[in-house]
């Protein structure tokens, strides 16, 4: 047809002809470079489809339904976040797991990076002082847990022995409403310093000398090169620890189970452990979904701040 | 008037003596270069005039005033490092005013000082880049613009050249000695490049484990090395030197020319052509030995051709000692005309 129409360029109906081959080629040269990209990625996703996005939009749904004793889910609307609004101890969890944040996250961060620019340093036993640091991540959290139960058991306790020779009476850390959250914080701040610690050092490392030397020769003090090169630098780690710790200070359940049970008078309870308890103890799988979903946009807040906040300022080498 | 002294400077790091025993001056607004081979101790030296290593032993005087135990600060010295050390998270501006800052300059004084070094280093309209913006040579004018907006009376250079490409360091070395001389600073500056020191220097420390090789001009390494290992070491290619007896004969390969009835014959190995001269590489008696002609050189591999060269090109070391063996006439002679 196409040469029909043109007499005139003869060429015309061989380039017609030939034209579409190596096109329909190439359309399935790309489709099975789609493929192929689809099949590579496969794995990965099916991991995170199942573990990841899938539970969360079941717990988003969970948390609209609640379950009849005969096993049917009856849809509910809001009903649940109602109920959670008007709920004491959710309030109390959430004001508490607050306080908790604010007492382990600054502290445990600026400990962590004290003692790494302190075991940075060329030192006699340097490698031991920084096996010490890291010890606390690197035992059980149930071990760990135990151990300061020790330290805070009344009267026996090696607080209460401390105090006995200065002739005070015993107290009973974990059991006063007053004291059982400075006790988990301390304790959370010991085990977490440690572990940022390590990642301090490693940045730390990376820094060349070269940079603190030509502050120096600048006339530049300790203190000034620290504030103007040494932590700028440090950033891109102090957010990445930061993340951490605020995603660790909502993760806390296993020592509150050993150590305190969320006591006295919910006193120690935090976000997880009351969902905790909620879904396993209290066998309310809709009320705990509903409590999930306040974690989760939290959680999700976070990750916003820092993808679109906090990494635009940071300088990244 | 001396800008800088040491005497008698030592630094060692465990049994390894990085710096032994080495004593030497700049004069006020000259160039001093430290030449050597890697780990000959030339930017331990020169951490020592800085201040980034403390001296073992010896003193250190810089103006005058004796700042062996000063820290880097109290020195009122500046630096531009090997790696150039420029803050990675500051711009341009930030990074060359620094020092400024540290000293509490006011912001209008900074300012013009700012204005008057990017001129100068010609970076002007890169002031608000982030070192990584820039090239391998920006970075370097960086280093330099932070060195000299101090305006200290010394600057201290630990090769800073290393890691530019061969035409950009050809350029910067030529500006940094303008830059040197128009400025009026004193500078020490660490190379293990012989033609750097060759080109820029007032005069050229050549160090060797540690210690002073020898110390002089460029002209006097070149025309009259005081030992074998300086003849090897100044000079593209070095000069020959021909096992004799217990003597090494040093001849420049320009000094040799190819001549019908020479007192020499030499099988022809290689020939590098560079253009303008071209490098003949020939063994005598089992020796390498380089010839330097003029232009391009017909010479073929393989061809026996006769060499020869004035008596008065001739440089005599010891075989054993390796010293120049006229300076120990020399000596001798003093000494016997002390008696």
């Amino acid at each position: 047809m196409a040469a029909l129409r043109h007499p005139a360029a003869p060429g015309m109906s061989d380039l017609a002809a030939s034209s579409p081959i190596p096109e329909r080629r190439a359309r399935s040269q790309a489709w099975w470079n789609a493929v192929n990209a689809w099949l590579l990625l496969l794995p990965a996703a099916v991991l995170l489809i199942t573990f990841t996005h899938y539970p969360i939009l079941a717990t988003i749904r969970h948390s609209l339904f609640i379950t009849k004793r005969n096993g049917t889910e009856v849809f509910v609307g809001l009903d649940s976040y109602q109920a959670m609004a008007a709920d004491p101890i959710f309030w109390k969890a959430l004001v508490n797991n607050f306080w908790f944040a604010l007492g382990t996250i600054p502290a445990s961060i600026v400990l962590a990076l004290v003692m790494a620019i302190w075991v940075n340093r060329n030192m006699r036993g340097r490698g031991f002082l920084r096996l010490a640091y890291f010890t606390p991540t690197v035992l059980p959290m149930i071990a760990v847990a135990n151990i300061w139960l020790f330290f805070y058991t009344p009267d026996y306790g090696l607080l209460d022995q401390l105090r006995g020779l200065f002739g005070l009476a015993g107290w009973n850390w974990l059991g006063e409403p007053s004291t059982v959250m400075g006790c988990l914080i301390v304790m959370v701040i010991w085990k977490e310093a440690g572990f940022f610690m390590i990642f301090y050092l490693a940045a730390l490392q990376q820094l060349s000398p070269d940079l603190d030397e030509a502050a120096s020769i600048e006339g530049a003090s300790r203190w000034y090169t620290f504030r103007r090169i040494t932590f700028p630098l440090l950033m891109p780690t102090t957010l990445f620890v930061a993340i951490n710790a605020v995603i660790n200070s909502f993760k806390l359940v296993d020592h509150l189970v050993i150590m305190t049970k969320g006591g006295p008078n919910n006193a120690s309870t935090l976000l997880l452990y009351y969902i905790y308890e909620v879904a396993f103890t209290f066998q309310d799988s809709s009320y705990a979904a509903t409590l999930t979903v306040v974690l989760l946009v939290l959680l999700s807040a976070v990750a916003l701040i820092k993808f679109g906040y906090l990494d635009r300022r940071i300088h990244y080498q | 008037m001396s800008a800088i002294t040491l005497s008698h400077v030592s630094k060692c790091w465990g049994a390894m003596r990085a710096v032994d025993d080495v004593s030497l001056t700049a004069d006020e607004g000259s160039l001093l270069v430290l030449l050597g081979p890697s780990g000959c101790g030339k930017s331990t030296t020169l951490r020592l005039i800085a201040g980034l290593e403390e001296a073992d032993a010896g003193t250190i005087a810089i103006g005058g005033v004796d700042v062996t135990h000063l820290t880097p600060a109290q020195r009122k010295i500046s630096m531009v490092f090997q790696s150039y050390a420029l803050f990675p998270h500051l711009s341009v501006a930030e990074n060359i005013v620094f020092g400024l800052r540290v000293r509490r300059v006011s912001r209008a004084e900074r300012d013009e000082r700012l204005r008057r070094v990017a001129d100068i280093v010609g970076l002007s309209h890169l002031l608000e880049r982030k070192p990584s913006q820039l090239s391998g040579g920006q970075r370097q004018r960086v280093a330099l613009g932070r060195a000299i907006i101090a305006e200290a009376r010394v600057c201290l250079m630990d090769e800073p050249l290393s890691n530019l490409d061969a035409k950009l360091r050809h350029e910067m070395r030529t500006e940094i000695r303008a830059l040197q001389q128009r400025l009026g600073m004193t500078m020490v500056y660490v190379t293990h490049d012989q033609t750097e020191a060759m080109t820029m220097a007032d005069r050229v420390v050549l160090m060797r484990d540690g210690r002073i090789e020898q110390n002089g001009s460029p002209e006097e390494l070149y025309n009259r090395p005081a030992t074998a290992f300086t003849a090897r070491f100044i000079g593209t290619p070095p000069m020959n030197l021909v096992r004799q007896g217990d003597r090494l004969i040093g001849i420049r390969p320009e000094h040799i020319r190819v001549a019908p009835g020479g007192d020499h014959v030499v099988r022809v190995k290689a020939v590098e052509h560079l253009g303008a001269d071209s490098i003949v590489l020939c063994e005598i008696d089992g020796q390498p030995i380089s010839v330097r002609l003029d232009g391009f050189s017909k010479v073929q591999p393989g061809e026996d051709i006769r060499i020869a060269w004035d008596a008065d090109h001739e440089h005599r070391f010891d075989s054993t000692t390796e010293v120049r063996l006229e300076n120990i006439v020399n000596e001798g002679r003093l000494a016997a005309s002390d008696r």
